[in-house]
């Protein structure tokens, strides 16, 4: 399917700590958006795809809009590393005649502290991700990815330093998105290593935000999207993992959990490209905690097993460095949505619209969540 | 809000490894027709698929593989003795069987017992099993790690 469908419509709501809207309203304004971006009609829209995690329901998404008799509906597991497998498999369903235009979205409220998932944990915790290891203290994500950290700190010789680069990097960016919500917010290194721990050897800016808001895309195929308003931004090649023996989140229980589903993701996703990383103009890399993106970096052959976090000294992941990474602010300082943020990013970049602008980004990479079951999409500008 | 400490919910493939912590045992499941260890426990083995399983002991001998240290906002039980250590331990019969615990000065000793300064990777530990915890629906043992002698 390379290169035969697109992403021709994106949609965002405001981004915010705490937005008074409700996860459906978010949702149907951003679908909206995207679709009026498309310059499609919300009765031609024949497929939905969205995270399994997603609360909006797709009836109610799509007798709300006025779709017309939608043909194709899938969800994909695993939070964070969902979103690439969803619009790739929305694109999959255009490809394979299942639907004809497509929607993706993902609509989330996680401002309130009462929202999070481990407000509401039962004394007993079952599944194989939480039972070996809640008990212990080991209770949220940021515990569960400062394990991996400080043995990969430990094997490759990473610092605080790389991973402020990261925050920084993303900041940066941010400080020149006015929809970011630390768009104005300064952060230096000094700021970085005075902030407080979360779990060490992770401080407060090494986690994402979190945030209240809505995307969505709208896909149809190459050849229709030429027709339309917007600059196409053809899916060169897509790709999931869920890689030999892994553990969601807690890969602690296999011969290297340092290599986690990227590695796998990237074999596929480079397998069905006509090109590989060094091609890449600009990527975003799913930053729900900065390690993540050093992880990435290797990952996806951006550099070797060890490297990541010397690839992001000296301004190496910022505008007219090696590799610009998450130049929206990411999620860890845009918006903090599952990674769909990521999405609209990567698209804007091909599209040429983005605030902090590759010039002539021909491909443009967003990756979903490493440390959980993944996926990655190759954009290619229609040029 | 959940106030205790969280325990394990119990189901037929991991009750035995905490009935065997009741008993002073570390034990892992090992495929009865190949031999292949898994951890967690579950029904089949990934190397022959086989469902026939066994329980073996291990020496309880291990080495820190990694470890976090948690700061709040944690659930109130956890908060209360914040700053703690979790550890990954990996086991000294095979290094890619690791288990998740806390490393105290003693079995029933609190979760901020060891300084985390002090905690290095690679350092050798030795499993003790805490006393019985019971929130109503059965006591549970959770094995611990102290630092070897």
């Amino acid at each position: 399917m390379r290169d035969q469908t697109a992403v021709v419509g994106i949609g965002t709501t405001e981004f915010a700590k705490q937005l008074e809207s409700t996860e459906r309203r978010l949702a149907l304004e951003a679908i909206a958006s995207a679709l009026a971006d498309a310059g499609l009609a919300p009765s031609e829209v024949d497929g939905m795809a969205c995270y399994s995690m997603e609360s909006t329901e797709e009836i109610d998404i799509a007798r709300n809009l006025g779709f017309g008799d939608v043909t194709y509906f899938s969800k994909v597991p695993y939070g964070g590393g969902a979103g690439c497998g969803v619009v790739g498999q929305a694109a999959m369903a255009v490809a394979a005649g299942q639907c004809s235009v497509a929607v993706a979205w993902r609509s989330r409220k996680r401002g309130a502290r009462a929202s999070r998932p481990w407000a509401g944990v039962a004394q007993r915790v079952g599944s194989d991700q939480q039972r070996w290891t809640r008990p212990y203290g080991l209770l949220r994500p940021v515990d569960e990815i400062a394990v991996l950290t400080r043995r990969y700190m430990h094997d490759y010789g990473g610092t605080r330093d790389h991973l402020a680069n990261v925050a920084l990097g993303a900041r940066h960016h941010a400080n020149n998105n006015p929809a970011a919500t630390m768009g104005h917010k300064v952060m230096t290194r000094e700021d970085y290593m005075a902030a407080r721990w979360i779990s060490e050897p992770l401080c407060l800016f090494d986690n994402c935000l979190e945030t209240d808001g809505a995307c969505a895309v709208v896909i149809t195929s190459a050849e229709r999207a030429r027709d339309l308003p917007q600059p196409p931004a053809l899916l060169h090649s897509w790709a999931q993992s869920l890689p030999a023996q892994h553990q969601t989140m807690t890969n602690f229980f296999c011969d290297d959990p340092l290599r986690g589903p990227a590695w796998a993701c990237a074999d596929k996703l480079w397998s069905l490209s006509e090109v590989g990383p060094a091609d890449v103009d600009v990527a975003q890399l799913y930053d729900a905690f900065s390690p993540l993106v050093i992880l990435s970096l290797e990952g996806y052959g951006f550099c070797q097993r060890g490297e990541g976090g010397p690839f992001t000294d000296d301004g190496g992941i910022e505008i007219g460095g090696r590799l610009p990474v998450n130049t929206s602010g990411g999620g860890m300082s845009e918006a903090y949505l599952h990674g769909f943020n990521l999405i609209v990013e990567a698209v804007r970049q091909v599209r040429g619209t983005s605030t902090n602008q590759v010039r002539d980004a021909e491909f443009s990479l967003v990756t979903s969540g490493e440390g959980v079951p993944t996926g990655a999409i190759l954009f290619r500008s229609d040029r | 809000m959940q106030e205790e400490m969280l325990l394990p919910e119990l189901d037929e493939e991991s009750a035995p490894f905490f009935d065997y912590a009741a008993a002073g045992e570390l034990r892992v499941q090992r495929c009865s027709a190949c031999g292949t260890r898994r951890v967690p426990p579950r029904p089949m083995c990934h190397a022959c698929g086989s469902t026939d399983v066994e329980w073996e002991l291990l020496s309880g001998r291990g080495r820190v593989w990694s470890f976090a240290v948690p700061h709040p906002p944690l659930l109130p039980a956890y908060a209360a003795v914040a700053p703690y250590n979790v550890v990954v331990v990996e086991a000294e019969e095979d290094p890619a069987i690791r288990f998740v615990g806390n490393l105290v000065g003693s079995a029933d000793g609190p979760l901020n017992e060891i300084d985390p300064e002090s905690i290095e990777i690679g350092e050798p530990v030795t499993v003790v099993f805490s006393s019985p915890v019971d929130d109503g629906l059965g006591p549970v043992v959770l094995p611990r790690w102290v630092r070897a002698s």
